[in-house]
């Protein structure tokens, strides 16, 4: 079975939450939806106080190149256009809407039915997905339609489906897979076109058999769909290493995927194409694992961007476990510490991860005991104990030539440390210290 | 036997004069024409090589005094007045006066120790921390509490309090070399004039957020509410920001914003009593004759 | 509720723990422990014992009284230092003194004095071993008899053995032919040699025990097999070109890594992660150079056995393998 080269950990799977059918969960009373959900500038908010909005009305427009739309997730009144403390505390432009019905846009096809036939030129399909706010949700929230614009003088021969879901605990792919894979492989098709690119793979952990077995029977109806099974090693679902795993090409340091002619698109996404391209639905929705061991039900569920975590909470299991130790969004190994539950979601949340006190709690530091197991689990054949002494000393320029900036922040390093050194911590630090000075010197 | 310690006598010997030659040849070859000035200037400085000037140490420093003949701009903050008339004597230029400076922490954290509301539980670097969320406190501006100025003061000036959390500088040590200031990643930290007597006004806080919101985050928070600016009878006073700032140029440490503050963000350092609000008769208030003066070139 | 914790991802560890693989070592080195005291008798088991508690009390001293930091003798690093020093010297009564001082030096010099657990330049066993063959030489090389269960004086044991080792470099130095002393009567047999029944310190008799720790410890994961194969294969390579060469005046190669140090050494003091390369290659060169220099030391030296010195040379260049033997980037 197929993966990557280099290093890599087993982290424990935990994908207790595999077998919870997606549920809706109910609209809340007022939603708070941010202006920067994506990477790059904030939105510019178009809409004011007193203005009634519509499901999948544009309440906030790209103006810089690097930036999304942002679309109302309900119907009902603007209630004020101010800022929103985020998930980790930080004020961000939001726009507050009171919610009245749930009335959407005619323009929504909200049948049920399946619509196969894409008949937009490749150029429009990219201005659609820019039109309905689309980005990637695999975590990096980077806008889809600057993903999928191949520059001058670069051709794509791959399209490589991200649905390794490599993290633990989070199984929202998952179940996209088992309940929508015809409209996955739709929009994996809908992308082809607009890359003109033959020939699509989609990456599997071979820990996911049923999703296996069902989306090769689905996309069996489709051609040149490939379902690749993968060997269970975390991160598979890292852009470079999975590129290695399913083409054997490896993306140079300081390169793009496009560079070796790849380009990797997250599950989640394509399934977010079909309904943005088929069905003119904007992104307002997200699918989010609501999981943790010390829960007492484990869920899945569609829920409108701008819902607060608490809501979340509240609906699904009532209230936090008086033994939670932390509130991650995201999976374990790349996911986001939570502090603020009354923030709203954001495109591109994967999961209400809940961790128990006793595992959420690191062990204290001890010496490096020169092991060497940071180096032989890191993916980039980096040396994060190096990085740790040269952090440490403020050795930056050295730090940049040992490349620092290679390290994709995949956490094995810290993962498979047995002095429990905060590596991953440390080197994230460094490279913002490297950034800072290259920055300096331009 | 003597044989043999005249033959080593003599390798040596030879040795010696040999090695001697090439190092004569070499030096003389690869001399570097450096003016003994900078020697001597480098020689009165502090040599803490603490980079508060702006160089890359003492010697940098030494180096750009001897090149500009004089110390426009340049000022040795750790060696304060004595150095500078030092190394003006060395070059024979004009002395520039300082006030004398301090750093002061404009963080007065209300939800400290107990009261904090997260467990950072990361490296412990403010400037990691600064990266991943708002602090244990809650506040976006405020003391991430990791002691990353600490680690860079060379003074041993700048304490952890370990119940609040928050540094603290003792103001007999601090040199005002200013590394402090430039390792808080929240630029919390500021150079501020000791002031007549060691006593110092401030604005305790950098909250740019709005009033309602900042006092969310905290409750000593500066909120902009202008109050202070209206009390100062020197104007020294300015709100950008939702928070407000006290020149220190022109503040006379007549502490009536202290007392008229609603959240209590402005501090006051050195003076033997707390402050107490004015008699409402308005001459009550006294009022010294001279502001305090503004750096003067002698 | 409690606070909620924060910090940046990984939010999750493996169950790897330093304390986890230094009890794993001390579990590594519990065959060769049994088979010493099966040849040794009480003496193995008193001189352990007196060195493990020497070295597990002296870093507590030093860490509670002269460093004054939270004291780690929990995490089993003392108990493999002070076991492996115990395994580096004969099983005599006068050992149970001699070994106190051996742990001090290894303890203090060799790891306390650096900075503790993993700051150590050398093997700190290697360095009380070496400090002791030094200042004890006749002590540290007076071997007991295989088999003498109960000495009859417990501060004087006449009953003196000596290692195969020991025997060639005698014979060697009084022009005497190998190939003769092998086929003598002091010499055990092959397979006495594999299970241990023969003279030296008191861990590296038995090649049976030491390779049954070194496969657990491969299977767990602690040690991989680049130094071991590495170092051993060197010896055994070279020794064997330089019987070829002249059988007359080198013992072959079967016998060099079977009798003396080698295999502890290459199993368990090479391999230490503290002292020892981290990158692959790194240890491929480090064990080759410990298996030239061990030959080189023992055919040429003036001492029978080299492996301790061996290592710490080895050791020395350790950082340099370090800054040189990098891992293969990601496409490079």
């Amino acid at each position: 079975m197929k993966t990557f080269r280099m290093g890599g950990v087993h982290p424990e799977e935990n994908k207790i939450s595999n077998d919870a059918a997606i549920e809706v969960m109910p609209v809340g009373k007022q939603m708070v939806v941010l202006m920067n959900q994506h990477l790059g500038a904030p939105a510019t908010p178009v809409v004011q106080k007193g203005d009634k909005v519509k499901v999948g009305q544009l309440i906030g427009e790209a103006q810089a190149f690097m930036c999304a739309n942002v679309h109302s997730p309900v119907s009902g009144t603007v209630l004020k256009v101010d800022t929103c403390k985020d998930a980790f505390g930080l004020s961000k432009p939001a726009v507050y809407i009171n919610v009245e019905g749930d009335e959407w846009l005619e323009t929504i096809d909200r049948t049920p039915d399946i619509k196969r036939e894409c008949t937009l030129e490749p150029k429009e399909i990219v201005a659609k997905l820019k039109e309905m706010g689309i980005v990637g949700l695999g975590g990096a929230t980077f806008p889809a339609h600057i993903k999928y614009s191949i520059p001058e003088g670069k051709k794509a021969e791959y399209l490589i489906v991200n649905a390794a879901e490599c993290e633990p605990y989070l199984t929202s792919d998952y179940r996209v897979m088992m309940e929508h894979a015809e409209e996955v492989c739709i929009g994996i098709s809908i992308l082809r076109k607009a890359l003109g690119v033959p020939n699509a793979y989609i990456g599997i952990e071979s820990n996911k058999p049923l999703a296996i077995a069902h989306m090769q029977e689905v996309a069996r109806g489709f051609e040149g769909i490939v379902v690749e099974p993968l060997k269970v090693k975390y991160p598979q679902g890292a852009e470079k290493q999975l590129i290695n795993a399913v083409t054997g090409r490896r993306v140079p340091s300081g390169k793009l995927p496009i560079d070796v002619g790849c380009v990797v698109s997250n599950l989640g996404t394509t399934f977010a194409v079909y309904e943005a391209v088929q069905k003119n639905k904007p992104l307002i929705e997200n699918i989010l694992t609501v999981t943790g061991k010390e829960l007492p039900s484990q869920h899945n569920y569609i829920v409108r961007i701008g819902t607060t975590y608490n809501e979340i909470i509240k609906h699904s299991i009532g209230e936090l476990p008086a033994t939670t130790g932390k509130v991650i969004s995201g999976g374990t190994m790349m996911g986001k510490a939570v502090v603020n539950l009354d923030a709203p979601t954001v495109k591109g949340n994967a999961s209400v991860l809940v961790i128990g006190e006793k595992e959420a709690r690191r062990a204290p530091e001890t010496n490096c005991i020169r092991c060497g197991k940071c180096m032989h689990a890191c993916p980039m054949g980096l040396e994060p104990y190096l990085f740790s002494a040269l952090v440490k000393n403020g050795r930056t320029e050295e730090a940049k030539e040992h490349n620092i900036l290679d390290c994709i922040e995949c956490g094995c390093c810290f993962f498979s440390c047995p002095a429990n050194k905060p590596l991953t911590d440390e080197i994230r630090l460094g490279k913002n210290r490297v950034r800072a000075m290259m920055a300096a010197k331009k | 036997m003597t044989h043999d310690i005249l033959i080593a006598v003599l390798v040596l010997g030879a040795l010696g004069v040999l090695f001697a030659v090439v190092l004569y040849i070499v030096a003389q070859k690869f001399k570097v024409v450096e003016d003994p000035l900078i020697d001597e200037v480098a020689e009165v400085l502090p040599g803490a090589n603490c980079g508060g000037c702006g160089k890359a140490g003492c010697r940098a420093f030494a180096e750009a005094c001897v090149s500009q003949g004089n110390m426009e701009g340049l000022r040795c903050a750790p060696g304060g007045d004595a150095v500078a008339a030092k190394v003006a004597e060395l070059l024979g230029c004009a002395v520039v006066q300082g006030e004398p400076q301090v750093a002061v922490v404009r963080c007065n954290p209300a939800n400290c120790g107990d009261q904090r509301r997260s467990n950072y539980d990361g490296l412990r670097s403010c400037a990691f921390q600064n990266t991943v969320y708002t602090g244990e406190g809650g506040c976006p501006f405020g003391c991430l509490g990791c002691g990353d100025c600490v680690a860079a003061c060379q003074f041993d000036a700048i304490h952890m309090d370990p119940e609040r959390g928050v540094p603290v500088v003792d103001a007999d040590k601090c040199t005002a070399c200013g590394a402090c200031a430039k390792a808080c990643p929240r630029r919390i930290i500021e150079l501020r004039n000791k002031g007549k007597k060691d006593r110092r006004v401030y604005v305790s806080c950098v909250n740019k957020e709005k009033g309602a919101v900042a006092m969310k985050s905290c409750a000593n928070a500066c909120i902009g509410c202008g109050k202070c600016a209206k009390v100062c009878p020197m104007e020294a006073i300015t709100i950008a920001d939702n928070v407000s700032y006290i020149d220190y140029t022109k503040c006379i440490a007549c502490r009536k914003c202290v007392t008229e503050c609603p959240t209590k963000a402005i501090k006051d350092v050195g003076f033997p009593t707390p402050a107490v609000k004015p008699a409402p008769k308005p001459e009550a208030v006294e009022v010294p004759a001279q502001p305090v003066a503004e750096p003067v070139k002698a | 509720m409690n606070l909620l914790n924060i910090s940046g991802s990984p939010h999750v560890h493996s169950d790897e723990s330093t304390k986890k693989i230094m009890w794993r070592v001390n579990l590594a080195l519990v065959p060769a422990l049994l088979v010493a005291i099966a040849y040794f008798g009480v003496n193995a088991l008193l001189v352990s014992l007196i060195s493990v508690v020497s070295c597990v009390l002296f870093q507590w001293l030093m860490e509670k009284f002269i460093l004054k930091q939270p004291t780690t003798i929990w995490d089993g690093s003392a108990i493999v230092t002070g076991l492996l020093l115990a395994f580096n010297v004969p099983a005599t009564a006068q050992m149970l003194w001699i070994v106190v001082i051996g742990a001090l030096v290894a303890i203090g010099i060799g790891k306390m004095s650096f900075g503790g657990l993993g700051k150590n330049p050398f093997n700190p066993a290697l360095v009380g071993r070496v400090f002791l063959l030094i200042s004890f030489p006749v002590q540290m090389t007076t071997w007991p008899k295989v088999g003498a269960w109960f000495p009859t004086h417990l501060m004087t044991d006449a009953n003196s053995g000596a290692t195969p080792l020991g025997i060639i470099k005698e014979a060697v130095k009084n022009g005497q032919n190998i190939s003769d002393v092998m086929a003598s009567a002091d010499m055990p047999s092959l397979m006495q040699i594999f299970l241990g029944h023969m003279g030296g310190s008191m861990g590296e008799i038995s090649a049976l025990a030491i390779l049954i720790g070194a496969i657990y410890l491969l299977c767990r994961k602690v040690i991989s097999w680049h130094i071991p194969v590495a170092f051993i294969g060197t010896a055994f390579i070279f020794s064997g070109i330089l019987w070829l060469v002249n059988p007359e005046k080198f013992m072959d190669p079967t016998m060099t890594i079977l009798t003396g140090g080698i295999m502890l050494g290459a199993c368990f003091m090479a391999t230490d992660m503290v002292t020892s390369p981290m990158a692959k290659s790194g240890q491929l060169i480090f064990g080759f150079g410990c298996g030239l220099l061990t030959v080189v030391i023992r055919n040429w030296g003036a001492y029978p056995e080299g492996v301790s010195f061996a290592i710490l040379i080895m050791n020395s260049v350790t950082p340099l393998l370090n800054r040189w033997c990098k891992p293969k980037r990601f496409a490079c």
